[in-house]
């Protein structure tokens, strides 16, 4: 049995008037652009007059200038009581105006009336004439209608139903609230608050992130784990204010939630990531249906700007780590050089566009999955021009020349890649039936060096110390070394529009367990 | 007045106190290898060197599995445990 929330409002004169408390009443939801309400508006007064010796009989209308006009309209012998905040409407779960309650003392409803049902009114007060003694009510009821619908309720409406979910009393939102100064610009604030990365953010209202959390069914509070470098415990509803900071649609919100998932993770190492000088940053590629129903980019100019979907959920991503774990540039974030993919950098893959299996497929998720996978570069999207190779062999050579050069030419066995392969160069690989297989082989093989090759000289002195050379035997020195250390090193996937052929490679960071391995997580609703 | 939500941690700023300085050294001192490259040639030269100057102090090393990570809780509760300082070696 639903029963009436404890309210104090303020009646037509600016009195506080509050709920009644240890006696029966009646209370009716009223607004005044409803012609229903203004047919009743006689028949209320006619209660009022009747019962309103024996209990609490209150009217509570919505706007306070609609409450005005139906005062001056009808003169009713009641103050209407201001509920133009919609909070005592909301809580007392009012759909349609007008709705006639009739509750115990204890605030129990007893009668819930909707709209006008001429019977059912009629049927009411012959109860409440019998409860409080009295002859019938003096009403002229045949000159009223039989039947009328009632209206929305404001509370109701989807411009209201949001920030009052949010304001109501068992609402899914735990966050602390900041009240930013009338006097204040709250964009500002923002920035002065040290929750931007540079850019200005939207505002994360109760309402938006109350909106924003509708686009999963998963529980505002459910822990998805504790982000370094403070440890800084990461709710769904943490995430969805950062969402909504960066921009989100809600429909975004189960990518950027399975992408902190995956970064979450020990494997991806969230904390060297944001910690390295190196300047290492979070890729996100997302796989499946999922791509299509938020109209993300995969085609042209699907790295760069323009896409909603793609910037605000790599963006989002970003957020949580900063605001949630804490990691800041000059604090924990140490990169000498910074790079402006630790903004964002998401994309989907052109999966429609690629002649081999997609990358969640190969990371073993079925097809029809959706499934964000986060890389950690530490530079790139870096081009690898080939406009002239006419064999997959040659072209998959000029690629695998392209990758010596991920992190230094001569650092070997230290890193991973993420090589994005364009229709194109698809199409050239493909001339000649060129599995991933293939390719991988053919850049690893183009890409070996003889140890001596990787040792420090007065060109460059990175690699090898001469020193430790000096103790290798000739096998040894002539022992041919890949670029990575294993195949599976070099992550593939297809993108970018139709015309052009440059593909792209993100450099990867310190790979393995030391450093960061791609994580992939399935997008649940 | 704009209302907005909290996007971060809640946790209330708190300015870090530096632990209070003695002025010699005592009893257990830990040496920390963060496992930077070089960082072990540092920490035994800095072995030695107290070793030498304060017979009596008892030098136990440690090493983090990588500088990459946060040292595991067991490995800080055993530093913490156990010692009186930490010497950390950062290095490369």
């Amino acid at each position: 049995m639903a029963t009436l929330p404890v309210y104090e409002l303020a009646n037509m004169d600016g009195v506080r008037v509050s709920s009644p408390q240890d006696e029966g009443a009646l209370i009716c939801f009223i607004k005044e652009d409803c012609p229903t309400c203004k047919e009743v508006m006689p028949v209320l007064d006619a209660f009022f007059a009747q019962y309103g010796e024996h209990m609490p009989v209150q009217v509570i209308g919505q706007t306070q200038e609609g409450n005005s006009a139906l005062a001056t309209a009808f003169s009713p012998a009641f103050s209407i009581l201001d509920d133009s905040a919609l909070q005592v409407s909301f809580a007392a779960d009012i759909e349609t105006v007008p709705t006639l309650l009739h509750t115990d003392a204890n605030g129990n409803e007893l009668t819930r009336l909707v709209g006008f049902v001429k019977d059912e009114w009629q049927t009411m007060a012959s109860e409440l004439d019998a409860l409080t003694g009295q002859q019938s009510i003096s009403l002229n009821w045949s000159g009223l209608p039989d039947w009328r619908p009632g209206c929305g309720s404001l509370s109701v409406d989807p411009a209201n139903e949001p920030r009052l979910r949010a304001m109501a009393e068992g609402s899914p939102i735990r966050a602390r609230r900041i009240d930013v100064g009338s006097q204040d610009d709250e964009f500002e604030f923002m920035f002065d608050q040290g929750f931007s990365d540079g850019l200005p953010l939207v505002p994360p209202t109760p309402e938006r992130v109350m909106a924003m959390l509708a686009g999963t069914s998963r529980d505002a509070q459910e822990v998805l784990g504790e982000m370094a470098p403070n440890m800084g415990v990461v709710t769904v509803e943490k995430v969805a204010i950062n969402s909504v900071m960066a921009g989100c649609k809600p429909e975004y919100l189960p990518v950027v939630l399975a992408a902190t998932e995956a970064i979450l993770t020990d494997d991806y190492n969230i904390h060297g990531v944001m910690a390295t000088t190196m300047g290492a940053s979070p890729v996100i590629v997302v796989n499946g249906p999922i791509r299509h129903r938020i109209g993300m980019n995969m085609g042209l100019g699907s790295l760069g700007q323009g896409n909603r979907a793609n910037l605000t959920i790599g963006r989002a991503l970003r957020l949580v780590v900063r605001n949630v774990g804490g990691a800041k540039p000059g604090e924990t974030e140490r990169s000498t050089l910074g790079n402006p993919m630790k903004l964002t950098m998401c994309f989907a893959e052109w999966e429609e566009r690629n002649p081999w299996s997609p990358l969640h497929v190969e990371r073993g998720f079925s097809k029809d999955e959706s499934v964000v996978t986060v890389f950690t570069m530490s530079s790139g999207p870096t081009l690898i021009v080939d406009q002239d190779s006419r064999s997959a062999s040659q072209l998959a050579g000029t690629l695998g020349q392209g990758l010596q050069a991920v992190m230094s030419p001569k650092a070997y066995g230290a890193t991973d890649c993420l090589l994005v392969v364009v229709p194109e160069h698809v199409d050239t690989l493909m001339r000649d039936n060129y599995s991933k297989a293939d390719l991988r082989q053919r850049i690893q093989e183009v890409s070996a060096q003889p140890l001596r090759e990787l040792v420090a000289d007065a060109k460059s002195g990175t690699g090898i110390k001469p020193e430790m050379a000096a103790q290798m035997d000739e096998a040894t020195l002539n022992k041919l070394v890949s670029k990575f250390r294993s195949d599976d090193d070099i992550h593939i996937v297809v993108a970018g529009s139709e015309a052009g052929k440059f593909s792209g490679a993100f450099h990867g960071w310190v790979t393995g367990s030391v450093g960061s391995i791609p994580v992939s997580r399935k997008i649940e609703h | 007045m704009t209302t907005i939500l909290d996007p971060t941690d809640e946790r209330v700023p708190v300015t870090r106190q530096l632990s209070p300085r003695s002025a010699s050294v005592s009893g257990r001192v830990a040496l920390l290898d963060i496992s930077k490259p070089r960082g072990n040639v540092l920490l035994d030269q800095l072995e030695q060197v107290l070793a030498a100057q304060l017979p009596g102090v008892t030098l136990t090393r440690y090493k983090k599995p990588t500088f990459s990570k946060p040292a595991p809780a067991a490995l800080r509760e055993e530093i913490q445990r156990d010692n009186d300082f930490v010497i950390e070696a950062l290095a490369d």
